[in-house]
């Protein structure tokens, strides 16, 4: 347990112990369901796709389910629990269909299959079990290509040095930031340099950054200085909400410097052949 | 940011308040100086992960364990405190609590309080009630001192006066002590000391706070670092303590993993300075010590939480300040943006209970969520998860929920119907998809102004497909099923 542990505060990767640190993986399966997220789905699909690469890559099939859209999470955020419960059981329901194992491009949403759904259904023992087995089969992306499919990437990019960024959900209810940490480690070119407070949340909090934009904006704004001052070229996160408040902020200020989804970092370092399909 | 706070007066403004800190740069360096500072002392006094979460593990069992039992070990606590000699008081209300004191302090016709750091007495506004019955009430602690001095509230629940920096704190004691101006600590420290040694001797009455009530013994635990506390509870011919009814714990074996918790979380310290057990007033045969002893002890909207098994875990807190500490908006708005005795994240979900959700309501949103509080909690208090369950009372229509006191102080019929909107469009998979497509085919319609967003964002284009429109392309080229 104690490798999970990062104690330089204020820059401490911190993590919950009590969550995922004992995760049994199974072996890798035929096939998965791509969960896309709904801010992936509008604003990042190449992300998408680029995970759906990866995971192909992997020999793994992926369905897409076209029924799905959100998982429920910025109703429950927002304490609205009746309408979050309504269109999870509608996620559910759907990924209930193949029973597939769920793979998800985001590590807020993973988290909120895995430790709020239960919340949710707390009352409804029926559901409660079919939702502790959705919990049971849902993976973070990074998690899925590093953990279950024990992925080795052969890095052939230019060298370069990047930030990562892991959205405080994901961290805390998926460990995603170690997933990361790991597989751009396997990247041979890629130099992955600390930025400061770089546990610190960006301020996006669904919609604290909307209800609090002041304080959420004095938040990405330390963010986006953070970034630019650390030398890095660009910045990666596996979470589209981040993405959306850090690449919002950035254009706002008219700053150059710019994140995108860790699928889309990962797949154009590693595709030899970048001739595929067009998006 | 020199106004006065005092909790009867909460204005339910937390973002004008929020927005005025933002721009005071001095202020927003302050903190984020000192908050780096105490992370890192943390940091450092939990050098092993594994011990760390075993002790957090451990104290959360024991206030938990303490307040499931809360009424017997209450009893016990007064029983005990009885034999060894000591006055218990209880007060339901800040009022009760305040003519309790004032009660104490005119049957001994005092007129000078001197007080160790009491956030309870905080809570009270003991000193302003006091000051307008004829009774002086000084702050004996440094920092309370100097929010005293300068006529303010406490910013942080332990480091009462972290808002000001040392030139600041030069400038206070030069204009109203008309000391010269320094910035050497050492010699701000000497300035505040000789004016409070001298109070010690003269006030009729001490008042102090207390970190562990321990039942089995009576005895009142009081941690501190200044000897202020010692001198506050020893040296006045009457010591009154004050505390909430939560803080209550079995036995003495209880309070060693809670004290260590507690000092290494707070200010990375292995342990105070001063660790002070009282057991009782002087004893015929003692050459020192208050002749009388008494305890009020306070509820002021706890036994609120106390009902709800989710809300109860408010109570397990110890009162460290670790999660002001380490949270993100804290650390940019400072405390007194939250406008109440206790900020930060324990303020946003124990400040409901007691002043109400009503006059409070923007607590529960003052937060991404970010989890760093519930992570260092030192007794595992789910912060994050008791702030979202007062988002859900908050929104819920106040004629239909009676579970947190000023419930229902953001119900909006309006947001309602927005919600509901947004959970026909994710239940109706048909209309989520003509909305993608509407979406990402008329993109250069996307409004340029979205609301709060576009002030620090540009406005979010939709992509020119969505990942469902993709998807199916991708798949079905690829022979995979679009299932």
């Amino acid at each position: 347990m104690s490798q999970l542990f990062y104690d330089a505060a204020p820059n401490a990767t911190r993590v919950s112990p009590e969550r995922e640190a004992d995760r049994q993986y199974p072996e890798k399966p035929e096939a998965v369901t791509l969960f896309g997220t709904c801010v992936v789905d509008l604003f990042f699909p190449e992300a998408g796709l680029d995970a759906i690469r990866l995971l192909e890559r992997e020999g793994v099939r992926v369905h897409f389910p076209k029924e799905q859209s959100c998982c429920g999470q910025p109703a429950w955020t927002s304490g609205y629990r009746d309408e979050a419960k309504a269109v999870a059981r509608a996620q559910l329901d759907i990924l209930d269909r193949s029973g597939l194992p769920v793979v998800v491009p985001s590590g807020s949403c993973a988290g909120m299959f895995r430790h709020h759904y239960p919340a949710l259904f707390a009352d409804e023992p029926d559901t409660l079990k079919r939702v502790e087995a959705l919990a049971e089969r849902t993976f973070e992306l990074t998690e899925f290509l590093l953990k279950v499919c024990r992925v080795q990437l052969a890095d052939r990019g230019a060298p370069s040095k990047i930030a990562l960024h892991t959205s405080c959900s994901a961290r805390r209810e998926m460990n995603t930031h170690l997933h990361a940490r790991e597989l751009l480690q396997q990247l041979e070119g890629v130099e992955r340099i600390d930025h400061d407070h770089e546990s610190e949340c960006c301020g996006f909090g669904g919609t604290f950054s909307v209800r609090m934009p002041e304080v959420s904006g004095a938040m990405v704004k330390d963010k986006t200085r953070s970034l630019i001052d650390s030398g890095a070229v660009e910045m990666v996160t596996a979470d589209g909400g981040c993405l959306m408040n850090i690449n919002g902020s950035l254009e706002k200020q008219k700053e150059s410097f710019r994140g995108r989804h860790l699928a889309s970092f990962l797949w154009e370092r590693t595709n030899g052949d970048n001739a595929g399909e067009v998006a | 940011m020199s106004q006065r706070i005092p909790v009867t007066e909460l204005t339910p403004d937390f973002r004008g308040r929020a927005e005025e800190a933002l721009a005071d740069g001095q202020l927003r360096n302050n903190f984020r100086v000192a908050m780096d500072s105490l992370m890192t002392k943390r940091a450092n006094a939990f050098p092993d992960a594994d011990e760390r979460e075993g002790l957090r593990e451990l104290g959360n069992r024991i206030k938990a364990g303490a307040l499931s039992r809360l009424p017997d070990l209450l009893e016990q606590l007064e029983q005990k405190l009885t034999e060894n000699g000591v006055k218990v008081h209880w007060a339901e209300t800040v009022e009760e609590a305040n003519s309790l004191v004032h009660g104490i302090i005119e049957a001994r016709k005092g007129s000078q309080v001197v007080k160790g750091k009491s956030m309870v007495s905080e809570e009270m506004e003991m000193n302003d009630y006091l000051a307008e019955r004829g009774v002086e009430c000084l702050e004996s602690d440094m920092g309370e001192y100097i929010v005293q001095l300068d006529n303010e509230k406490p910013s942080h629940i332990i480091m009462p006066a972290i808002h000001k920096n040392a030139r600041q704190v030069s400038k206070l004691f030069h204009d109203k002590l008309g000391e010269p101006e320094t910035e050497d600590v050492n010699q701000l420290i000497q300035i505040g000391r000789r004016t409070l040694r001298r109070k010690f001797m003269e006030a009729d009455v001490g008042v102090s706070g207390v970190n562990f009530a321990i039942a089995e013994t009576g005895t009142l635990l009081l941690v501190e670092n200044e000897g202020n506390g010692r001198m506050s509870t020893t040296a006045p011919p009457v010591h009154i303590a004050v505390t909430g009814i939560e803080k209550v714990v079995p036995n003495l074996r209880d309070v060693v993993p809670l004290v260590s918790l507690l000092t290494r979380s707070a200010l990375g310290q292995p342990i105070t300075t001063y660790v002070n057990l009282i057991s009782g007033p002087r004893k015929p045969d003692e050459l020192d010590g208050p002749e009388e002893v008494h305890l009020v002890l306070l509820d002021n909207g706890r036994t609120g939480a106390f009902a709800d098994a989710q809300m109860r875990q408010t109570l397990n807190c110890i009162r460290c300040g670790a999660c002001m500490n380490h949270c993100p908006v804290y650390t940019r708005v400072g405390g007194h943006t939250y406008g109440e005795v206790y900020p930060g994240p324990i303020g946003k979900i124990i400040t409901p209970h007691m002043a109400g959700l009503d006059k409070v309501p923007d607590h529960p949103s003052a937060s991404s969520l970010c989890g760093a509080c519930g992570e260092v909690c030192p007794v595992k208090i789910p912060i994050p998860e008791l702030l979202q369950r007062l988002r859900q009372e908050n929104v819920k229509n106040p004629e239909q929920t009676q579970q947190v006191k000023g419930g229902g102080a953001k119900y909006s019929r309006t947001e309602r119907w927005i919600w509901r909107g947004w959970q026909m469009l994710n239940t109706r998979p048909a209309l989520y998809r003509s909305f993608l497509w509407a979406a990402t085919r008329f993109r250069a319609l996307a409004p340029k102004k979205a609301g709060p967003w576009t002030e620090n964002h540009s406005a979010p284009v939709p992509a020119r497909r969505s990942l469902h429109d993709l998807a199916a392309r991708h798949l079905d080229q690829n022979g995979g099923r679009p299932s």
